[in-house]
């Protein structure tokens, strides 16, 4: 045996304590890689509270991996993840199904059960749970019209369009109320009408649910929407913050070969002197 | 180890191939343990149930019946040789309800379903299907492994009667209308043949063959890589893999049901 070689120096996200308090996610030095290649280089962040964290990056650099480590669809080669609070590295796959039910995740591309309609893919976790179908049906409805595609009840995924699509998948990650919420590409590859209706939902579930959630996308200008707006409940919908401010409880995360090359604030970022970030940002 | 003597490439099939046994044991050990707990999805069950036994109905039909014919045809020629043309209906009761019955019956339901479950698992594999109900907190294992195994288990069974009886329905037809045989003495023959060890190892196999058509037809879904064309290799793996297996367990079983009931 070997002796353990030296711990690296602790950063403050490295700190057990720091991530089993209240924090929904906590990364802590996690490792994955595939075949020779190592995609992420321990990687340590930590989501606080009601907090929004948005994941950029460029094609293929491990984003959408790095969400399904975050609820243990895949395991890291080393490192530890907590999800509120516990552990889940080697965590048994029947216990992180319980934690999972917790937590709403889109998929990249969409996901929906192709031999299901909309209603049983939406109720789902309602259905799993064995609650009544007329419950299950109010509740649908309501999740429907928050994605505002209510007529879409009875019909099955493949008919619909790909923003479709994408809108009843995030019907169906936020139905249950979820304490975290994983956003894959929520706006890839769509329109911008229809990016800025999902920008819009996005914006109402940090605003009006406080839910914490981790959002990857390739668009900055998404991002900037999301930064620079709040969820007016009385007009039931987006509006824009006082030029200069951004919302406290939105930062950014900047995946680049492995590591993350950015983790703070919305002014950090725009004021950050990284040559390579100048360029993604320019 | 004589690690000389094997070749570095030698070494990594056996290896690989190791791990896929035993991936695959773990997988029915897991199969099987589920039946015991909690959630159970009986809807999934009768739907699967539903789709694999009433879609094979015809074809398990029209292949019974017509082996049994074919067998009586044979058999006819044969035995009258011997003048034991009495025996024909005890020839065809015992080679259909022993061997011919299960046998061909779990290989035209592989070619059926194994191939159907390897296709719509490795296709919700690829789609991230999988990953989204695994992130919904439900256990795909639970869920869509598990009622596919008891439904074809359960079906197998019942067609592997349906199949016993029209064997014999067609060895009697062939026997009547074309060896002008008597049939009062076709249908003593084969009912006085059978003893309780023919019926054991006729009900036994497709217990087991239901068994390895859902698994491996599941396994090779679950297990499914590379994208569309991958699922087109779990497919046809899925039909080769549990038609051979159904072929040597046949032998297995064969082979233990004599040592435990040997003949008198
Ligand atoms: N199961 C796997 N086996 C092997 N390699 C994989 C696997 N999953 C992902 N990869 C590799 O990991 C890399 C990152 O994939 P990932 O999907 O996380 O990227 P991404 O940042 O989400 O990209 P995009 O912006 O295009 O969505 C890719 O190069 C991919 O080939
Ligand atoms: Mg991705």
């Amino acid at each position: 045996m070997l002796e353990a070689t030296d711990p690296a120096p602790l950063t403050a996200a490295d700190d057990p304590a720091a991530c089993v308090s209240d924090s929904p996610l906590c990364f802590q030095r996690v490792t994955l890689g595939f075949g020779p290649r190592i995609l992420l280089d321990a990687i340590s962040f930590t989501l606080r509270p009601g907090e929004t964290r948005i994941l950029l990056g460029l094609a293929g650099m491990g984003k959408s991996t790095l969400l399904k480590l975050a609820n243990g669809l895949i395991r890291p080669d080393s490192g530890e993840i907590f999800l509120f609070g516990q552990p889940i590295a080697s965590m048994p796959e029947p216990a992180l199904l319980d934690l999972r039910r917790r937590t709403g995740m889109v998929f990249q591309e969409s996901a929906l059960f192709d031999s299901l309609t909309v209603r049983d893919n939406v109720g789902w976790q309602l259905i799993e749970r064995g609650v009544s179908s007329e419950t299950i049906d109010r509740r649908v409805h309501r999740a429907l019209s928050f994605v505002d595609l209510d007529n879409a009840f009875s019909l099955y995924p493949p008919s619909l369009s790909g923003g479709m699509r994408r809108r009843v998948s995030i019907a169906r990650a936020i139905i249950d109320k979820p304490d975290l919420i994983l956003y894959d590409s929520p706006t890839g590859g769509l329109d911008p009408v229809t990016s800025h209706t999902i920008n819009e939902l996005v914006v109402k579930e940090r605003d009006a649910y406080k839910t914490p959630a981790i959002l990857v996308t390739h668009r900055l200008q998404d991002a900037f929407t999301m930064v620079t707006h709040r969820f007016d409940s009385q007009t039931n919908a987006m509006v824009p913050l006082p030029k200069g401010s951004f919302d406290p409880l939105t930062s950014f995360m900047v995946l680049h070969e492995g590591h993350l090359l950015f983790d703070g604030s919305t002014d950090e970022l725009l004021s950050s002197k990284d040559p390579f970030l100048k360029d993604f940002l320019a | 180890m004589p690690r000389v003597l094997l070749t570095e490439n030698f070494d990594k099939t056996v290896r690989r191939w190791l791990m896929t046994v035993q991936d695959y044991a773990l997988f029915c050990a897991q199969t099987l343990a589920n039946v015991f707990r909690a959630p159970h999805y009986w809807p999934d069950i009768f739907t699967q149930s539903d789709l694999i036994g009433v879609g094979s109905v015809p074809i398990v039909v029209l292949t019974g019946f017509f082996t049994g014919g074919v067998l009586a045809l044979q058999s006819a020629a044969s035995l009258a040789q011997f003048g034991a043309q009495a025996y024909t209906g005890r020839f065809v009761s015992l080679s259909m309800i022993r061997e011919l019955a299960p046998v061909l019956t779990g290989l035209m339901v592989s070619g059926r379903n194994a191939s159907g479950m390897a296709s719509e698992l490795g296709s919700m594999v690829v789609t991230e299907q999988i990953d989204a109900m695994r992130a919904l907190g439900t256990d795909p294992m639970k869920k869509l492994v598990t009622p596919r195994m008891i439904s074809t288990v359960v079906v197998l069974f019942l067609l592997t009667v349906v199949a016993d009886t029209l064997g014999t329905a067609g060895g009697a037809s062939v026997a009547v209308f074309i060896s002008h045989l008597d049939g009062a003495q076709y249908f003593s023959s084969a009912y006085q043949a059978l003893v309780f060890s023919d019926i054991i190892q006729g009900l036994t196999k497709p217990l087991v063959f239901g068994f390895i058509i859902a698994t491996i037809g599941c396994y090779k879904g679950m297990r499914t890589t590379g994208g569309t064309q991958g699922v087109g290799r779990s497919t046809t793996q899925a039909v080769v893999i549990s038609s051979v297996l159904i072929i040597f367990s046949d032998f297995l079983i064969s082979r233990v049901m004599l040592w435990l009931f040997p003949p008198l």
